[in-house]
């Protein structure tokens, strides 16, 4: 069971990469379990067609410690099966202490079965807190990916995610396995996210063009390889799952100083000097 | 070596570093050293203090009778600050019975935060155990105290609180007392003063017998102790309108600000009420100490000059004969049986100091004072006030500042009358505190946040016949043969205050100290081998 955790930027397409990615690997025969780690909830939509899912935290307030992992586990496309971990609204409660409790809570209901080949977390924005590096603490996701795109505040998380990943990485074994660039048609996009990739000693492991499939997939609630499977973008998402699963690249990053990213940043003429 | 280079030379040097301040002797040239206190226990340091929580719900807030006070956090918060605490109360106010009066300080109330609630916030579960308890006690008023997580996940308790008010129309004051706050449960006073003096002191009103009314703050009534102060005081002629807060009403806490003079007793937990009480409100207040029969009789004597009227005077000299001719046999024995004594006293922020004076009362020498959460004023004396350095933890617990009030406003001395009372009486301590050190003898031990090491050394060094303390380290001192008497509880006797609580407290200690149970029990490995062998020789087996 390899377990992956998808980082980066809020707004970047974290969930939207992670599903189409899943959807392509489903249809290589994987067997794969998405845990999203946001609040909001909707990490699974594209694969559930909808997101009418009960988080595990919901479950949790209303029926006390009596869960079933029926409750809260949905079959999606592919038989993916789907949980959202869930949490407060925007300004209460806490978060981050919500994912723990979560992730705790599934492997107790003994959600982690073996014949799973995949396990993928998707988690919100930028690691804001203790909670957010769950997935990457205590040897639970082994492999990082960061969704990042050419624009700097999408550079400077995925810098400032390595800095997590590599505070965990001595302890817990987990390693960068690449950067995915979500295109934003910035000049020059893929050359500098390239080059971020390799100053962190990782790889750009591939590029995803903007594309209006996308959009159109996200709008009737499926992945692009669901919608539409003979379009262009769907080939590009099944190329992502088969260079992740055979991926063999996994570091631990050497993240950037500022003042390193930004002279980046500048050779590739994105900042003015 | 003297005993404190001798305690403290075991330390590393970062730590002798820390210490160095907050262990001193005092002079032998008279003069008051500085302290060091109100700073950071170091880590590792087996301290005695208690927590933020401790001192707002546990010392200042909780002994409010009428009011539900609900600790917002786990259970365990709640329950360890259930009835620890023998803050007595009775069912009355100003001696009148009343019926229905609402009684809570045998309750605790808790709203036993679960993970959800630390996931999702506790706000609504804070709400319904307000509305539970106006339903079910209907009390005077809700307190909210706040535990660790509640800071943490950032709950609005004082919208919980503004909320309940305006549908229940009961007053409700929340504390943002979270435990990590400050360095010791000090912080937990200041910020329950801070609430007294926003929130409830000033907004009601009480008729008053006779302009011979006081307030004693700081007297939070351990095992009785404002019972019998409260009795005397009336004696004399002087009304108590409250206490802060031992017995007290809401009401009586609302309409304090009418009293004439505020006696301090104990200085640390309650000084910020009685500065602000002053600026607001203009009241004096005055120093006093109802623990010691010396100490008594100069606190009597003081409140009858404030007042200055003659028969208000002489009343007090009557009470004070009769009360020592009552006593005086008493007294005499317990003198004689206690003479020669020494002491070692560890509790809070004012304890410390007001016990030397009873224990000199008996002829007994204190040999090493300390306090667990005290400031430099208490040590040296509020002289010191403006040159104490804000470090961050001390800046980061909110300091209020009240201005005048111009319609409640009211002296009962003129500055000039103030000035001249005390160039008549320069040992009266109107507005001021004159601190521990001045009190003590020359060549005893200060230990500032005394830990479980400096304990264990001074004890086995200076060896003094009573150790005071509580209950975190007493048995330790008691069961290695040093009698050992709690401070804080009065081990579950009292009341220790005026004429009557210092012949309780001499019966106390003379019973104690003739019945040295355990300094005659010997540890089995004290007086025989624990293991045996044989030695062998030669080959032999």
């Amino acid at each position: 069971m390899r377990q992956v955790a998808i980082y980066g930027k809020g707004g970047i397409g974290k969930s939207t990469t992670t599903q189409n990615l899943n959807a392509g690997l489903a249809e290589m025969g994987k067997h794969i379990m998405i845990v999203g780690c946001d609040p909001k909830a909707d990490s699974t939509r594209l694969i559930l067609g909808g997101l009418a899912q009960q988080t595990v935290l919901d479950t949790l307030r209303e029926a006390g410690e009596d869960i079933d992992l029926d409750n809260v586990m949905k079959l999606g496309y592919g038989n993916i099966k789907c949980v959202e971990s869930g949490g407060p609204e925007p300004g209460v409660g806490c978060a981050g202490r919500g994912i723990i409790t979560s992730i705790g809570l599934l492997e107790q209901l003994g959600a982690y079965t073996d014949d799973l080949d995949y396990v993928f977390y998707d988690v919100l924005g930028d690691v804001v807190c203790g909670g957010f590096a769950m997935p990457i603490r205590e040897g639970k996701a082994q492999e990082i990916y960061i969704v990042c795109s050419g624009e700097m505040m999408a550079l400077y998380a995925a810098n400032n995610i390595s800095k997590g990943i590599m505070k965990y990485a001595k302890t817990g074994g987990v390693r960068l396995g690449g950067l995915i660039c979500n295109s934003r048609n910035v000049a020059g996009e893929a050359e500098l996210v390239a080059a971020v990739a390799k100053e962190l000693g990782t790889q750009m492991i591939h590029f995803v063009p903007r594309s209006r499939d996308v959009q159109q997939a996200e709008i009737n609630k499926k992945t692009v390889i669901d919608w539409n499977p003979a379009c262009e973008q769907a080939d590009v998402y099944r190329e992502l799952a088969k260079k992740i699963d055979e991926n063999d690249m996994f570091v631990i990053p050497k993240p950037l100083s500022q003042d390193r990213l930004e002279s980046i940043l500048m050779d590739y003429g994105l900042m003015e000097a | 070596m003297n005993p404190r280079d001798a305690v403290l030379e075991k330390y590393s040097a970062r730590v002798y570093k820390n210490r160095k301040d907050h262990v001193l002797t005092v002079p032998e040239d008279g003069s008051i050293p500085e302290m060091g206190a109100n700073s950071r226990s170091l880590p590792g340091i087996m301290t005695e203090r208690g927590c933020c929580y401790a001192g707002c719900k546990g010392v200042v807030v909780g002994p409010v009778k009428d009011v539900v006070t609900i600790t917002h956090g786990p259970i365990g918060c709640g329950f360890y600050a259930w009835g620890t605490r023998r803050n007595k109360a009775r069912p009355t106010i100003e001696g009148e019975h009343q019926e229905n009066m609402p009684m809570m300080i045998q309750y605790m109330f808790s709203t036993d935060m679960q993970e959800p609630n630390i996931v999702f916030g506790g706000e609504k579960k804070l709400r319904k155990a307000c509305e539970e308890a106006v339903e079910i006690f209907h009390p005077k008023a809700i307190f909210i105290c706040a535990t660790c997580p509640v800071g943490l996940i950032g709950d609005d308790i004082h919208a919980v609180a503004a909320s309940i008010e305006e549908d229940y129309g009961v007053t409700c004051v929340a504390f943002s007392c979270e435990g990590y706050k400050g360095v010791s449960q000090s912080a937990g006073h200041h910020i329950a003063n801070n609430q007294f003096i926003r929130r409830i002191v000033g907004t009601g009103s009480r008729p008053m017998p006779n302009p011979y009314t006081v307030n004693i703050l700081g007297e939070y009534n351990i095992g009785g102790d404002g019972f019998y102060e409260e009795e005397l005081l009336n004696r004399c002629g002087i009304h108590v309108r409250s206490a802060f807060t031992g017995n007290a009403s809401i009401e009586e806490l609302a309409s304090a600000h009418e009293a004439n003079l505020n006696l301090v007793m104990c200085h640390r937990s309650i000084n910020y009420v009685a500065d602000m009480l002053k600026t607001r409100y203009g009241t004096d207040w005055m120093k006093i100490n109802f623990i010691g029969v010396e100490a008594t009789k100069k606190s009597l004597r003081d409140i009858a000059n404030y007042f200055g009227d003659q028969a208000l005077i002489d009343r007090v000299e009557e009470v004070i004969a009769e009360e020592e001719a009552k006593y005086a046999e008493e007294f005499a024995y317990y003198r004689k049986k206690l003479t020669g004594k020494t002491a070692g006293l560890y509790v809070g922020g004012s304890r410390s100091h007001h016990y030397q004076l009873l224990l000199k009362d008996f002829g007994v020498s204190t040999i090493l004072a300390g306090y667990e959460f005290a400031h430099r004023d208490d040590y040296e004396g509020r002289d010191v006030i403006p040159t104490i350095k804000l470090d961050a933890d001390g800046k980061n617990i909110e300091t209020i500042t009240v201005d005048k009030d111009p319609a409640l406003f009211h002296t009962y001395l003129t500055e000039e009358g103030a000035a001249r009372l005390k160039a008549e009486h320069p040992e009266m301590e109107l507005n001021d505190y004159k601190g521990m050190i001045v009190d003590m003898d020359a060549g005893a031990i200060l230990d500032d946040d005394l830990n479980q090491y400096e304990t264990d050394e001074f004890v086995r060094l200076l060896k003094p016949d009573i150790f005071f303390t509580g209950i975190k380290d007493k048995y330790a001192v008691q069961k290695g043969g040093t009698l050992c008497r709690q401070l804080h509880s009065y081990d579950y006797s009292g009341p220790y205050s005026c004429f009557h609580g210092a012949a309780n407290f001499g019966r106390d200690m003379v019973m104690s100290l003739y019945t040295p149970a355990w300094g005659m029990i010997n540890a089995p490995w004290k007086n025989r081998a624990s293991i045996q062998a044989k030695v062998a020789v030669g080959g032999e087996s």
